[in-house]
């Protein structure tokens, strides 16, 4: 390993490209540590948010009109507002409300950076997750859900075994394209100076005056997670291909 | 008063069904005992499928009374799932399940709704299978089957909750002519082995064979009915006729 650093700090004083996230210990720990918090700020909004669009697509097919009303306003609340304000307004104006007085008379906040960024971004994401399972829950024919009723399935097995696995599937490549945008959208915890890559490399290009080499850097690492993200989902929807639902 | 075997296992009085404005159902009656087969004919919109779909309540009547073993289908406080593990259901359009096989169709609701055991129920769809004439194929998918294919392990799926009447819903309407015989095989081999069955069908020839007594409805009323062999010589009503003229 101590060659490769050696070799990053030999291409910075012969080219000038200035990788110091390599070849130095302090700058390479907090990336790593900044890389690491994108990495569970992703893999957390990615779950809540999909666990949020199941929610969400199950109220909104229920009978009880207030909770449907519930959903649909939340949905128009986050699609129409910019993830970047709703941030803001998450950590600033709620988090400034919601605090806890410790024993020694001092007042601090309740949820910190990362949980509001986790839960604005998850909420923001889950909006369009309701929806598009939604879309695809409406593209199962009532015949194929009669059929489950017939059998004696409740409402909730339905769901379950029945629409959920066929909604799935169909709304697979909608679902793909949301999530990615959350991925990226991640990178908007850096206003709310949750520690994430871009956050970190901020600070590290400030002390070293390397813009450019760590925008590549966080450019590249980007390209790298989502194309990764995106294979692995593709793999996903080959995997449940079934004959004959048209996918 | 305790429902017992000797009375009608089904017995439908003066159910009356709208949708909206529209009365699909204007008074329907009749009974069907244990074992007995009756064939439910007439035009397309006649409320055929709304009747079938009221006996294992997919929906909701208006007036009247519709008994499954001495139990009101009416009845708000109705245990869905009792009744509907009575009765069994099969589609025009299969309504197979796409995202499982064969065998798991089967397996399905008894895993799932009646929470059996699963070997059990793995032996059951197996042997069913085998009665629709289907072995080889427990791990098709239904998109990999022939519509007469997909219609008898539907008919399994249904048979898997051990029904005591199977309701049948114009089952070989959307099939290719030379697979509609596979089907009606297997239907009348229920029949013959004792199952109770409502069939509504456009497939005279089977009704006359099948069933013990038809009933020709049309814009939500019974015309006319009697067991086939009167029924197809001594039709009068000319709505009958008209009908039967126009099938056969
Ligand atoms: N869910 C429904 N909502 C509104 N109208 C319906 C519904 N189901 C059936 N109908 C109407 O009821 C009438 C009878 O339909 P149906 O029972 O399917 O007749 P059949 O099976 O004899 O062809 C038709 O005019 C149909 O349009
Ligand atoms: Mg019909």
């Amino acid at each position: 390993m101590q060659a490769v650093w050696n070799w990053f700090r030999w291409l910075h004083e012969t080219t000038g490209i200035n990788l110091t996230i390599f070849y130095d210990a302090f700058d390479r720990h907090r990336f790593f540590d900044g890389f690491l918090t994108s990495i569970e700020l992703m893999a957390s909004c990615l779950a809540l948010s999909i666990v949020i669009g199941l929610v969400g697509a199950w109220v909104q097919g229920s009978s009880f009109k207030p909770l449907r009303v519930a959903v649909g306003g939340y949905i128009q609340f986050f699609r129409n507002t910019p993830p970047l304000i709703q941030l803001y307004f998450f950590y600033f104006a709620l988090g400034s409300y919601i605090t806890v007085h410790l024993a020694n008379g001092q007042t601090v906040p309740l949820i910190n950076n990362f949980t509001w960024a986790v839960i604005c971004l998850s909420f923001y994401a889950g909006a369009f997750n309701v929806e598009i399972f939604r879309a695809g829950i409406e593209a199962v024919p009532d015949t194929t859900v009669e059929a489950a009723e017939a059998l004696g399935y409740s409402r909730f097995g339905i769901y379950i075994h029945v629409l959920l696995p066929l909604a799935f599937r169909i709304s697979l490549p909608a679902l793909t394209n949301n999530l990615v945008n959350l991925m990226k959208t991640t990178s908007n915890a850096y206003a709310i100076a949750v520690p994430e890559m871009l956050y970190v490399s901020n600070q590290i290009w400030s002390d070293n005056l390397n813009v450019p080499e760590m925008m590549n850097v966080v450019l590249i690492i980007y390209v790298g997670l989502v194309g990764l993200f995106v294979f692995v989902m593709t793999r996903l929807e080959r995997a449940l291909r079934v004959p004959g639902i048209g996918l | 008063m305790a429902w017992t075997p000797d009375q009608p296992l089904i017995q439908i009085k003066d159910v009356h069904k709208s949708f909206g404005a529209v009365e699909v159902l204007k008074g329907i009656s009749f009974d069907v005992a244990k074992s007995e087969v009756i064939c439910v004919i007439g035009p397309s919109g006649s409320g055929k499928s709304t009747l079938l779909r009221c006996i294992n309540a997919l929906v909701p009547i208006d007036r009247g009374s519709i008994m499954v073993e001495g139990q009101e289908v009416h009845d708000p406080k109705l245990d869905k799932l009792a009744l509907r593990r009575k009765v069994g259901m099969v589609f025009q359009q299969y309504n197979l399940f796409p995202h499982r096989t064969a065998q798991q169709n089967i397996m399905m609701a008894p895993l799932h709704v009646l929470k059996q055991d699963r070997h059990e129920v793995e032996a059951r769809a197996r042997r069913l299978l085998k009665k629709v004439r289907l072995e080889g194929k427990e791990n098709a998918y239904p998109g990999e089957l022939s519509g007469g294919q997909q219609q008898r392990v539907a008919i399994a799926r249904s048979l898997a909750m051990n029904p005591d009447v199977m309701l049948f819903d114009e089952v070989t309407a959307a099939l290719d002519p030379e697979t509609v015989k596979e089907v009606l095989v297997t239907i009348r081999e229920l029949a013959e082995e004792g199952m109770t069955c409502i069939i509504v069908t456009h497939e005279m020839g089977f009704a006359r064979e099948v069933a013990g007594h038809i009933y020709f409805t049309d814009r939500g009323v019974i015309v006319e009915h009697g067991p086939p062999a009167e029924f197809f010589v001594k039709a009068r009503d000319p709505r009958t006729r008209q009908f039967l003229s126009q099938i056969l």
